[in-house]
Parts: C-alpha cells; structure tokens; sequence
C-alpha cells in the first residue's frame, strides 16, 4: 500500500516536471524571438562581402610614369606637369629654376574601368596618347585577390627636328613615332602603404643602333607612404634591361611629395628625368641622379565631374 | 497536460504577435553637408534594416562605401579621408523606437533611442522622427544633425575647401513584414 502510494506520488511528481518542460518548449518562440539582437541579425543577414580596394594611389600618375589609378566615368583631368632644370646648375641658372619643360594634358574616364590621355610635351615637341585599362581589382572578403593590375598601351609622336632630313636622308615621318606597353601591378598594403611594379616595353622606330636598341624591356618599382590623411610620399624607379654597355643614358629614379586638397593633387618631384613620355624617361634620360642632376618638378592636376554620378 | 496544450493555443497568436517583424524594404539614409565652396550629399540607398512593432526595437546597417556623390572623386575622399572605410567598414543604429501605439493609422511622431556607430565610435543618441502605419507597410522617418567631432571624423588641415562640422542626416525606411 505505502509503496504503491509512493509510485504514484512519484509519477504525479514526474508528469508535472514533464508539464513544465513541455510548458517550457511551447514557449521557447517566444523567449527567444524578445531577446534577439537585430543589429547582429542583420549583420549575419548582409554575411560576407567582396571588398574592392580603392584609392591605392592618390594620382593618375606616381611621379614620372603612370599609377594604377584611372579616371573614373566622366571624370576629367587636367594635368601641368613640369620639370625644370637640373638643381646643380649653380646659381647662374636659379639651381635650374630659369628653364622647365612642360607636359599638359588631359585624362578621361570613358567607364570606371578604360581611361585615354593625350598630352603635348615640350620635351622633343611631343604629342602623346594612352589608352588605360584597369583589369584585375585588389579585393578581400568573399573574393579574395592579392593586387590590382591596370594595363597601359600609349604612342608617342616627336615633332622634332622639324624637317626629317635634318636627322638622316632616309628618315621618315614614321621614325618620329614610339610605342609603350606597360603593365602597372600594385598591391595596397595597407591604407598608408601601396607598393607598384612595372613591367614596360618601349619601341622606337628608330634609334642610333650602336647605342640602344629599338626595342627595350624595363622594370619599374615604386610606391607610397601616406605621412596623413592629405599628404603622402612616393618614389619610382625604372631599370632599363635593355641598356647597352655603351649608353649614354641613365635609369630614372624620382621622390615625390603629393599633397591632396579636394579635387587638386600636387605632386612635387625631384627626378634625374625630364621628359614625360617612356620614351623619354625610361630610355632617354641623360643626367644622373647620384652625380645631382635633381630636377625639381610639379604635377599638378584637377579634377571636372563632366557627367554626374547616377 | 491538456490545460497545458491549450495554454499553448492560446499564447500561439501571441507568440506571432511578439515577432511583428518587418524588414526594409526601401532603405534611404541621406547626409547633407553645406560648405563654404560646395555642398556635398551622399546617398545610400543600399541599407539592411529590422524593425519590431511589438517593441520596436529597430535597427539598421550600412557600408560607408555605398554612399554615392556626384562627383566620384567625393566618394573616394569620403570614404579615404573622413569614414576610413577600410578600417571601419560598417555604420550602425541600434536602438528603439518609443512613443507610438502600433495600432494607430496615422502619422505619429516619435523618437529613436539608441546607440549609432559612425566611424568605430559608437554614440548613446536621441533623435526625433515620424512612423506611418499603412496597411501592412509601416514608414519611418528622420532626420538628425551629426557632429563629426563627436565621431572622431577629422577634417584635413590644408583643406581650403571649408567642409562644416556637421552634417544633416536624412534616414526614410519603407519597411514590409518579414514574410515566413
């Protein structure tokens, strides 16, 4: 009798605890639904993105040649690019300052991704173009990718001497036009470090064979370092592989501060270059960098919005 | 256990009730900036937003990077100088809404208390606004003044362009329910 009793107490007691539990199970909707977080609902909702690196440099150009960067859609800029006269020419010539050579041109975006540029230098009188194409993006997030890479395909035509038989008798107007293939590979390390390589092919049409050859492969290195969030300094270095043990020329190496207020970049450069085109920089410069033929140098560049965004 | 089922059935309706979830399903956050040389407005129009009518608990989220200007080289500025969007890549509000009866058709003005997180700082903020219960569509509005300073977002000296301290932000939400 008394073991029964405490069988069916026993059993009561389990029903009620199952009672509760199932009570319990009911109502979990409820509880849980009152102590959700929306905002970190909403974060696991948006999950991962792709996130496409931007500004890995902050011109169009890095100092001499050419940056990652392109004009985005509809966007214009104007670019006076100078360089004057080498800092050790004494006081005589104002440390260089009482000459300069001028390149002005214009980028602009035709979509975000394919720029063109044309540009005149005083350099040889001469008339440049590019074609500027952004290929692959840096990204990180739900697609990984190590480095941008921008592909660049320019010409250039010197209209000096004037008359062709000033050159040679057999110099045609077609020996005056040179061509560059260069492809710009960066990585943005982080955002106050961007790093460059490129790899450049320049051909002339003609050239004094005994001392350089028409077609010559370069290696570029250059990058940045952000000093703020306006101020940032660059340099870039070109190796000629192509050069002959004979060359009057030298590699190209440039230091640059670029400073940025709103739609305006100044680059100040210091650079044993002159001429702005590759022909130019990365296979005629004449002066030397560690004998202190520095020529200072301003690329100054603003930027129209000439179709509006959306 | 009997009782206990229709407890259950009683307390359903409710359980539903509880989660009177809506989702955005047209999102809008504006900003608004008047300069000495140019005005600037970025709109974003790519923003993930949950509102609870039972409660209303409401909260949204967004990329900086998704705010468009006019000009592109805005943008970039923006999103490089002033957000630093790669180091703080999302902006956030969590909060409430208090001061409305979710069974009023009309227009009500109310306010959101919350935390809003702007360039990794996040601020206890109070802002007013209006919520329109329409059908099944609720509506809400606002629009608040940010101080940048109070986020830590620092205009760059050698800016000759004047960029105000503050900036008027316009947030509209067209929310539907959460459909199960």
């Amino acid at each position: 009798m008394m073991h029964s009793e405490q069988v069916k107490f026993g059993t009561i007691k389990l029903l009620s605890q199952m009672k509760k539990l199932l009570l319990l199970l009911l109502l979990a909707p409820c509880l849980v639904y009152a102590q959700d977080d929306l905002l970190a609902e909403l974060e696991k909702e948006t999950g991962k993105e792709t996130e496409y690196t931007f500004a890995t440099f902050k011109g169009t150009r890095l100092a001499n040649g050419h940056s990652i960067e392109t004009k985005n859609a509809g966007s214009l800029e104007f670019i006076f690019a100078h360089r004057f006269g080498a800092i050790n020419g004494g006081a005589y010539e104002m440390f260089g300052l009482d000459e300069a050579l001028v390149r002005l041109g214009l980028d602009y975006g035709i979509t975000d991704w394919l720029s063109v540029s044309i540009g005149r230098n005083s350099f040889d009188k001469t008339m440049d173009g590019y074609f500027k194409m952004k290929v692959l993006r840096q990204s990180s997030g739900a697609r990984n990718f190590p480095f941008s890479a921008t592909a660049l395909l320019g010409g250039a035509y010197k209209f000096s001497p004037k008359k062709n038989a000033d050159v040679s008798p057999d110099f045609e107007n077609i020996d005056r036009l040179s061509g560059t293939i260069q492809l710009l590979l960066a990585r943005k390390f982080s955002p106050n470090f961007s790093f460059q390589i490129m790899p450049t092919l320049v051909h002339k049409n003609a050239v004094v064979q005994s001392i350089e050859e028409n077609t010559q492969v370069a290696l570029g290195l250059g990058g940045r370092i952000k000093l703020t969030k306006s101020v940032a300094i660059s340099t870039e270095y070109y190796y000629n592989l192509s050069e002959k043990e004979n060359s009057p020329y030298y590699n190209p190496l440039a230091f640059g501060i670029d400073i940025e207020t709103g739609g305006h970049v100044f680059q100040l450069v210091l650079t044993n270059a002159v001429g702005l085109t590759e022909r130019a920089f990365v296979t005629e410069t004449r002066d030397d960098f560690f004998d202190g033929d520095i020529h200072l140098g301003f690329n100054v560049t603003r930027t129209f919005q000439l179709k509006k965004n959306k | 256990m009997i009782r206990i089922l229709i407890l259950w059935i009683i307390l359903l309706p409710l359980d539903g009730f509880s989660q009177k979830r809506y989702t955005a399903e047209k999102a809008f956050i504006s900003f608004f900036s008047e300069g000495v040389l140019e005005e600037i407005k970025g709109t974003n129009t790519k923003v993930s937003s949950i509102l609870d009518l039972m409660n209303g608990e409401v909260a949204y989220l967004l990329n900086p990077k998704d705010f468009q200007f006019e000009k592109k080289l805005m943008q970039v500025h923006f999103n490089e100088k002033y957000m630093e969007s790669e180091k703080y890549p999302r902006s956030s509000f969590q909060g409430k809404v208090m001061g409305y009866d979710p069974t009023n058709m009309h227009l009500q003005h109310v306010k959101a208390v919350g935390k809003l997180t702007i360039h990794g700082v996040t601020k206890e903020v109070d802002v007013p606004g209006t919520l329109h219960i329409e059908g099944n569509t609720v509506t809400l509005r606002s629009k608040f003044v940010v101080k940048l300073e109070d986020y830590n977002i620092k205009i760059p000296q050698i800016v000759w362009q004047n960029i105000a301290q503050q900036v008027e932000v316009t947030v509209h939400f067209l929310y539907r329910p959460v459909s199960n």
